[in-house]
């Protein structure tokens, strides 16, 4: 993990999450904003997963439990997917709201990475 | 169209943010029991038990939850609900009266502390989901309205 990357996750996923869940309890169905926000979110989880592969090979190695870690990798990266998903069967205000649960829960997700990457002691 | 009685079959609104919540703690306690497992399970295998044990409840609470407006699953979600709710109750209260026997801490530790306390809340919100969702066998369903009954 890559501090400042991982701000920039979280940034992401929290503003995404906010709007997502403001917006539907407004009553507002999903758009290409805030469908858009979910997208830009797995964007960076996959990016996320390049630097995770590349970054040990420069020195970068996690300090936790490597399985841990990409065990939470892979359920952030198929959770927007999902999440969207399920989301859109039924495209309601509440499905908004789904979606900002999804980006909230990849927020915390990608929190929890970084302190298996860099503080956690397998 | 459907009688204003009968209801859709499948999960509708507020319901499926539940639904969404449930799937993600049972990613969740999956993801932590396996890893646990397959890590560590000689270490403090009460623990990861219940941490297995958590997460199969959630994942058939999720299932339930979703397919609930059928009898049948609906009362495997009640049953599912109120094993999480006593789970969460149980687990976290002997955590603090025995923490050597919960070290490390698995999903229903110090009632989910570890997780925003949602474990502790969650298990409200689905009881109070399936007490304003009612489904009997004599429920009336879109398939049991007058006009073209299969059933």
């Amino acid at each position: 993990m890559i501090l400042w990357f991982t701000v920039v996750q979280l940034v992401a996923a929290v503003a995404a999450g906010l709007l997502c869940v403001v917006l539907g309890l407004a009553g507002r169905r999903p758009s290409d904003l805030t469908v858009g926000a979910l997208a830009l979110v797995e964007l960076l989880l996959l990016a996320q997963v390049a630097v995770a592969i590349v970054a040990p090979l420069t020195g970068n190695a996690p300090t936790g439990s490597a399985l841990e870690y990409w065990t939470y990798l892979v359920s952030a990266v198929l959770l927007p997917l999902a999440g969207v998903g399920w989301a859109l069967v039924e495209r309601s205000r509440w499905s908004t709201v789904i979606m900002g649960v999804v980006a909230l829960s990849a927020a915390v997700m990608v929190w929890r990475m970084h302190v298996i990457w860099t503080i956690q002691v397998a | 169209m459907t009688a204003p009685a009968a209801g859709p079959r499948r999960m509708t609104g507020i319901g499926r943010v539940l639904v969404i919540v449930y799937a993600v703690m049972a990613l969740a306690a999956t993801g932590r029991s396996f890893v646990q497992i397959a890590e560590r399970f000689a270490e403090a295998p009460l623990a990861y038990a219940l941490s297995a044990a958590s997460a199969v409840v959630y994942i058939l609470a999720t299932l339930a939850l979703v397919f609930s407006r059928r009898p049948g699953w609906y009362a495997v979600a009640w049953v599912a609900i109120v094993f999480e709710l006593v789970g969460v109750v149980v687990v976290g209260t002997l955590s603090l009266l025995l923490p050597a026997l919960f070290q490390p801490p698995t999903v229903w530790s110090l009632y989910g502390n570890g997780y925003l306390f949602i474990p502790l809340v969650l298990p409200f919100f689905g009881l109070w989901w399936l007490l304003t969702h009612r489904v009997t066998r004599a429920t009336p369903t879109a398939e049991a309205a007058p006009a073209g009954a299969t059933r």
